[in-house]
């Protein structure tokens, strides 16, 4: 049992791209659920439309920064789709709608019909080599302390999307602590009694499901980037519940609680993903008691058990105030 | 009878005519189904008095006061507020033309702090925009409107509470919240739907005060009541409805004499059981 090498690969995956993206998808979805209150059941159609949107961009013969601008764009108007019809109904509507909306989005996508642009379940690819050319650090040098390095090239990523997590982070604080992000939160208490004090409440939560949207559309492109790749079945619904844990978990409603979730909830998933994997290959009776995909199956049940622990014992999350949580809505 | 009193020279009878009106409905029809939940011909509210709207449960006054603040649409029928038009009028909108509602339900913004609460009623913050949010220089705004909402709540008794949860308040305090709060919007008429409803003695009392206090602060007050004796105490003017309609008009006292009132309170049949 090398409990060293366990830590080791927990933290690089915690401080990797993959989780500085999950941040980035959590910043946009707890603006619009923490803060605005609205139920986005669909937040990884965001990701998948800002992807394809910078993936084909390019793949035509658009420029990268075009293809990004166009990402952004295109999950925005998402939002804007969606938001359209539901938001002035009851908060159910929006949550079945953006569920079944990218769901269906994400068929659309790798169907044949779709396939001269999307290119199907192949997806596409060859879309970020510029991103890479920028890269000041040589690719396949190894920078880190010890046995914990990264690649050049992984560097680069990492130290783009966590600067990009750091800014929109700064947005977000800036906007919420303003008059407007005031608004915000009383239309989460109660919409009417906002409405009564002269608040356009559609307009503000169409704002919220845009902003959040295009964030979770950044979040989707640093994904594809990183993986040189974008395909449909990346984008399965289980992403936006995963996105709801992370979000819960660092506390909803607070500015760093999507960071500090994407960063715990990575830790935890990866670290009892590489403990599994050295039992397994360490001592005999687990190996035998517990296949590969097995283990797959039992690393969502104790992540499922560690949620419903955290809201037994700490239901506003990890940066959530007690006292804010313990208020009844009367 | 006083000559001083606003509502001088007027007749006690449904739909009359008001010397200066700040709101005026005509042919207001709502229907739920085959339920004709308002059906009002006509109906002026005086400037600068306390109306109160009285009647008994199901005669149609929330579904009225929804209506007249567009949280509700009619069937049909118009309503002016000092001469404008509000059909069609969202209830943000009317909000901001100086006609602010309260709930029969108070509802105050629990995870907001009180102070917030009454700084998210302001009017004209640029903050709120999108754009002015992220450019700034709404502090100085800011500071005027919690320079007002630090007097209001002093008013209302509630200025030891300014950053504390308005959810960690007691039912009473939150109604004196959420009147504080519609007030912070500087409006012209202040509708309370039912603000004496579940209070005890003692804050009724206070409350009482409070509207009264309102009217002679030159705000026009429309309130929702059930009880007869509060209603007495402190209304200028008493529009009674029942089954939708207004089947009265008049001062307190011409409406405790009003056949028709009490029939519709205790029933048409109270008489021929006595006889």
């Amino acid at each position: 049992m090398d409990w060293g090498s366990v830590f080791i690969d927990g933290i690089l995956a915690t401080i990797g791209p993959v989780t500085a993206a999950y941040a980035i998808s959590a910043i946009g979805l707890n603006l619009q659920f923490g803060y605005a209150g609205l139920l986005n059941f669909g937040h990884v159609a965001f990701m998948l439309v800002g992807a394809y949107g910078m993936a084909i961009t390019v793949d035509v013969g658009g420029p990268l920064w075009l293809g990004i601008i166009v990402g952004i764009l295109v999950a925005a108007f998402l939002g804007f789709l969606l938001g359209l019809p539901t938001l002035r109904l009851r908060a159910d509507y929006l949550a079945i709608t953006t569920i079944a909306a990218a769901e269906a989005i994400r068929l659309v996508v790798r169907s044949s019909w779709a396939q001269p642009l999307t290119n199907g379940v192949f997806g596409i690819q060859g879309f970020a080599d510029s991103f890479f050319d920028l890269n000041p650090f040589p690719p396949a040098e190894l920078y880190g302390i010890g046995s914990l390095v990264v690649t050049g090239r992984k560097l680069w990523v990492m130290i783009v999307g966590w600067t990009i997590a750091a800014l929109l982070t700064l947005l977000i604080r800036r906007l919420i602590n303003s008059p407007w992000g005031r608004v915000l939160k009383a239309i989460r208490e109660d919409e009417d009694a906002t409405t009564s004090l002269g608040k356009n409440v559609f307009s503000y939560k169409l704002q919220a499901l845009m902003i959040g949207g295009a964030i979770g559309g950044i979040a989707g492109m640093l994904l594809a980037i990183e993986q040189q790749n974008v395909t449909p079945d990346a984008y399965l619904p289980q992403v936006t519940f995963i996105l709801y844990v992370i979000v819960i978990l660092g506390g909803a409603g607070t500015i760093l609680g999507p960071i500090v979730g994407a960063v715990v909830f990575q830790f935890l998933f990866f670290t009892i993903d590489a403990l599994m994997v050295n039992t397994q290959a360490n001592i005999g009776w687990v190996g035998d008691l517990l296949t590969p995909a097995a283990a797959g199956q039992v690393k969502l049940v104790l992540v499922g058990v560690g949620m419903m622990v955290l809201m037994v014992f700490r239901p506003q999350g990890i940066l959530g105030s007690r006292e804010e949580a313990l208020i009844d809505e009367r | 009878m006083n000559a001083d009193h606003p509502m001088h020279g007027v007749a006690p009878e449904p739909g009359v005519r008001k010397p200066d009106p700040v709101l005026i409905a005509t042919d207001l029809q709502r229907s739920f189904g085959g339920l004709q939940a308002v059906d009002v011909k006509h109906l002026e509210i005086q400037r600068h008095t306390v109306t109160s709207l009285i009647g008994p449960n199901g005669a149609g006054k929330t579904t009225l006061f929804n209506l007249l603040t567009g949280f509700d649409a009619p069937d049909h029928g118009e309503w002016h507020l000092n001469g404008g038009p509000l059909v069609g009028i969202a209830a943000f909108q009317v909000a901001r033309r100086g006609m602010v509602r309260t709930f029969q339900l108070t509802r105050s913004l629990a995870r907001l702090t009180v102070m917030d609460n009454m700084l998210v009623a302001a009017k004209d913050n640029k903050g709120e925009g999108l754009w002015g949010a992220l450019t700034g220089g709404w502090h100085a705004t800011e500071h005027a409107n919690e320079e007002r909402a630090n007097e209001l709540l002093e008013r209302f008794g509630l200025e030891h509470m300014t950053d504390e949860f308005a959810g960690s308040l007691s039912g009473g305090q939150r109604k004196l919240l959420e009147m504080a709060r519609a007030l912070m919007m500087n409006p012209e008429v202040v509708m309370l739907d039912e603000p004496m409803a579940g209070v005890n003695p003692a804050l009724t009392q206070s409350l009482l005060t409070h509207i009264t206090g309102l009217r002679d602060g030159g705000k026009t007050v429309i309130f929702v009541e059930h009880d007869m004796d509060v209603v007495q105490e402190i209304s200028d003017w008493v529009v009674v409805m029942a089954e939708g309609r207004v089947i009265a008009e008049g001062r307190p006292e011409e409406i405790a004499k009003n056949r028709t009132v009490i029939d519709a309170y205790l029933g048409e049949q109270h008489g021929e059981a006595a006889s």
